[in-house]
């Protein structure tokens, strides 16, 4: 179906470190971050003059990997190039990337479309290339003292993937983002939570207009937000009927604005060539020893089949490699009894009370989760409870306090559901009742909210331990008796 | 065993080096206690390396180039680094920022480049035996110019690994020696596959000279011997070929048509390697400090401008004229087209003939700023570059005197087959001498 005018077209060039041990061309050591600048280099990484690039094998297999799993066909003689331009971050004013014979062509990533199916968005090639260094500028932005090139980033294995303008939506440029990110996690050749080990280029335009190119994206939000805001710049000029000029932006991700590069930097002639000191890839025949793990979408529908989970369920526990393989831990011990209820607490709850406190998934047990499931599951306490105990676990290995299991905090708390307990439910429910006249007189006026209020009040004077159905019924017969 | 130590004379009447060691330890094997001179684009660890440019003053590489290492394990002393046309450009070493070399047959001429500083310093008996590298003929052209052996081997053999790299796809480093037999020596020492150099094959150089070439079957291209080559050379090498066909060799007739465009896919190819070689030069890290006040761009252009003499600026400007957008496919894309004709037209001759003989060079020595105009400098490679477009090796050994100036015979043969032209060379040099 051909895009209505106005349709926003959105197209991604996606640059992933590959996860190798070492650089691409040479033997330097890839886990540089904790490290001092300049520490992880050596002629080849540093470009000094006279040495010669040699090709990691183990780069060019991730890739063919990647190039697999996103259905793309590796051409028969790929090749490197030179693409030459002089900045300080470039140690051999050229960087070694593929141009006009990329390692792969085509292939598809389906993803969540905005109208809620699955939609293919295509490929246009995934090529190999060489991390430049990072310049570090002293001073601010305004008045910039100096800066210093640190070249221990420099020849990290990239790959770069070129998508077709087939998303339709900031949104839709997300989702392929998130689902990009976990298939490559599957494949164990790449690592989203190491910094800046993601960054993309965007293409964006409305239908009928110029298209826009907004560099410099580096985290997964990012690329909504930077596409949410072009949009509106975008649209807003075509309502006062101006023009949208052809260009190149940067994301300015701690302003969440776009903003022109200045006409000088897209003037660039890369003059790229063939690199003389590598030889052609012929490599095209390895892609059949290449066997691929289970991926994203095979186990979200593994998911379904096996433990019952819902779709949504089953796509957001499968949406990230730890989240999948921790799911599948927590419930590993009574996969019948556990799924349904630790699909709910996992995608629901877990991962929200995560997000609140910025927190890895890394820092939680299955086991732990496991016990708190199991807790609520037997009905040893409510659902309200639960949270409360997840509440307490997290923050108590955020804080790197001696973590307790979910029944040690059930008894240190006294959390355990109220069951036949009904004097102290009987007595909040008189208190709750007594000091909230209003509550009562509302309930009488036949307002619905009162009910719920006053439920909410129970609950609290009984720290959500009372079992929700029976305090309904109590509260009911407490109001009945009071003549309501 | 305690290292040993040669001590060398510290003059150097040609100025044949840029940096002269004193002394140099050295160990056992081959080249044991053999004084080695190395060019000064050849990485060697701890000693200023230059390419005799402004722009890499100061450098000292911390580590060695791969045949430097195979030298020191070889035994070798590294007597020093020699001189020659900055970056490699030039045909007479007069390209050096540190200024040329004379010529030891005749100080009033040049030694031919650009490893003239090898050449020179070989010839003058300073050292046995020295390393150059050959671009387009920067080995075989000063070997021929002072009337010594310069071998130019298969493009692939001789891991490029440390070399300063002028132009990749064509250059080769190679050994140069008064006799065939240190050249041969000196090859088995550099030759063989490193895994540095993605471009070597696994093809080590395991062998003795052997003089007999009884049926050996010698292609004389025409091109060789038509305009613009000087008669008084062109009489030298016919006699030199002559004796040749006295040892038992049989010469036939070619041509290589594809010569015609030879010299324009040379220069069109190595200045737009070179362009790109050289753009890591701009005075952040190597050369005169830049100034911190300026914009980097407007830096670099001062830095590149200042530093690089006007053959490297003039070879920069038309490599990255020739890689420019819109003009990639008219030129560079061309030259290659071009190469590939040259190549098949070797093998096209290599199909009838073992080797091709001709002169090195279409003159002897020119005397000191005769070559003043780029063009007719760049003419006089016109005999060496098709062998680098082609990749295959090429020596050149003294065979007699023009003018009182040496002049060199070239032998050219099969790709890797660098053991057949040492034995072509090996039994002209023994039958005359």
């Amino acid at each position: 179906m051909a895009d209505a005018e106005g349709q926003v077209i959105v197209g991604l060039e996606v640059h992933c470190q590959l996860d190798t041990l070492s650089k691409l061309f040479c033997g330097c050591s890839t886990d540089y971050r904790s490290d001092g600048p300049n520490t992880h280099v050596c002629p080849i990484c540093l470009g000094l003059p006279g040495a010669m690039p040699a090709l990691n094998k183990k780069a060019i297999e991730y890739a063919m990997k990647v190039a697999k799993a996103l259905n793309c066909e590796i051409i028969d003689e790929a090749e490197f190039s030179r693409k030459n331009y002089f900045y300080p971050d470039l140690d051999k004013a050229y960087q070694i990337t593929q141009y006009d014979k990329p390692l792969a062509l085509g292939g598809y990533l389906e993803i969540e479309s905005d109208e809620g199916g699955e939609k293919k968005v295509r490929l246009t090639r995934i090529h190999v290339e060489e991390d430049p260094g990072r310049l570090v500028h002293m001073g601010n932005a305004e008045r910039g003292k100096y800066s210093l090139v640190d070249y221990n980033r420099a020849g990290i294995p990239l790959i770069e993937i070129v998508s077709e303008p087939d998303m339709r939506s900031p949104k839709e440029a997300r989702k392929f983002l998130n689902k990009l990110r976990a298939t490559l996690e599957y494949l164990s050749v790449f690592d989203s939570e190491k910094e800046g080990s993601l960054r993309v280029d965007a293409n964006i335009s409305i239908k009928g207009n110029e298209r826009v190119e907004v560099k410099n994206i580096t985290s997964y939000k990012g690329v909504e937000k930077a596409l949410t805001f072009e949009v509106t710049r975008q649209k807003n000029l075509i309502r006062r009927s101006q023009k949208i000029d052809r260009e190149t932006r940067h994301y300015l991700e701690a302003r969440g604005v776009t903003q022109s590069a200045r006409s000088k930097e897209q003037e660039h002639d890369y003059r790229y060539f063939p690199e003389p000191d590598l030889r052609p890839l012929r490599v095209k025949s390895w892609i059949d020893g290449i066997v691929l793990p289970e991926l994203p979408d095979a186990r979200r529908e593994r998911f379904i089949a096996q433990y019952g989970c819902s779709l949504n369920h089953a796509r957001t526990l499968t949406g990230e490699l730890k989240m999948a393989n921790f799911f599948e831990q927590v419930v590993s011990k009574d996969p019948k009894g556990l799924s349904t209820l630790a699909a709910t607490w996992i995608a629901d709850t877990l991962i929200g009370e995560l997000n609140y406190r910025d927190m890895s998934l890394d820092k939680v047990e299955p086991a732990a989760m496991t016990g708190l499931v199991r807790l609520v599951q037997a009905g040893t306490i409510t659902d309200k409870s639960g949270v409360d105990v997840l509440r307490v676990m997290l923050d108590q290995r955020l804080n790197g306090e001696p973590s307790e299991t979910a029944d040690a905090i059930v008894k240190r708390l006294s959390l355990a559901r109220t069951t036949g307990d009904t004097g102290a439910i009987t007595a909040a429910i008189e208190d709750a009742i007594t000091e909230n006249p209003k509550a009562l007189e509302d309930y009488r006026a036949g307002k619905a909210g009162a009910l719920n209020f006053l439920v909410g009040q129970v609950m609290k004077k009984t720290r959500g331990k009372a079992d929700p159905a029976e305090l309904n019924r109590m509260l009911a017969e407490a109001l009945k008796n009071r003549g309501v | 065993m305690a290292p040993r130590t040669i001590t060398f004379e510290p003059s150097d009447p040609y100025n044949a080096f840029l940096t002269r060691c004193s002394r140099a330890a050295y160990g056992d094997g081959p080249l044991a206690g053999v004084a080695v001179a190395v060019k000064d684009n050849i990485s060697t660890s701890g000693i200023e390396t230059t390419c005799a440019s402004k722009i890499l003053k100061g450098y000292i590489p911390p580590y060695d180039a791969h045949v430097v290492g195979l030298l020191k394990s070889a035994g070798a002393a590294i007597a020093g680094k020699t001189n020659m046309d900055e970056f490699g450009m030039g045909t007479t070493t007069e390209n050096s920022a540190f200024g040329p070399t004379l010529n030891p047959c005749d100080t009033s001429r040049v030694p031919g480049g650009s490893s003239g500083g090898s050449a020179a310093a070989v010839a003058a008996g300073m050292v046995r035996m020295a390393l150059g590298s050959d671009t387009g003929g920067s080995i075989r052209c000063p070997a021929a110019f002072c009337g010594i052996v310069g071998l130019k081997p298969s493009y692939g053999r001789v891991s490029r690994y440390g070399l300063i790299a002028y132009s990749n796809s064509l250059e080769q480093i190679g050994p140069l020696g008064k006799t065939v037999s240190d050249v041969s020596t000196l090859m088995g020492v550099i030759a063989g596959h490193d895994r540095h150099d993605s471009t070597t094959y696994n093809r080590p150089y395991h062998h003795a000279p052997d003089a007999d070439i009884k049926g050996l079957k010698v292609g004389i291209p025409e091109e060789y011997f038509g305009t613009g080559v000087d008669l008084g050379v062109a009489g030298v090498v016919r006699k030199a070929i002559g004796r040749l066909e006295e040892l038992g060799a049989a010469t036939f007739p070619c041509s290589i048509p594809s010569m015609e465009y030879a010299l324009a896919a040379y220069y069109v190819t190595c200045t737009s390697e070179a362009s790109s070689n050289l753009a890591r030069f701009d005075g952040v890290r190597y050369g005169p400090a830049t100034d911190w006040k300026k914009s980097w761009h407007d830096a670099y252009k001062d830095v590149r401008g200042a530093a690089f003499g006007m053959e490297v600026r003039r070879r920069i400007m038309l490599g990255t004229f020739a890689l420019s957008s819109g003009y990639y496919g008219k030129y560079y894309a061309k030259a290659q087209v071009a190469r590939e004709n040259v190549r098949a037209d070797f093998n096209r001759i290599f199909r009838d003939v073992d080797v091709i003989a001709g002169p090195t060079m279409p003159t002897i020595a020119f005397r000191l700023k005769e070559k003043s105009d780029p063009l007719s400098m760049y003419l006089a490679d016109i005999l060496t570059v098709p062998a680098n477009l082609a990749g295959i090796p090429s020596i050149s050994v003294p065979c007699g005197n023009s003018e009182g100036m040496p002049v060199g015979l070239q032998i050219m043969g099969r790709m890797f087959e660098d053991e057949r032209v040492v034995d072509v060379a090996y039994a002209y040099e023994q039958a005359v001498n």
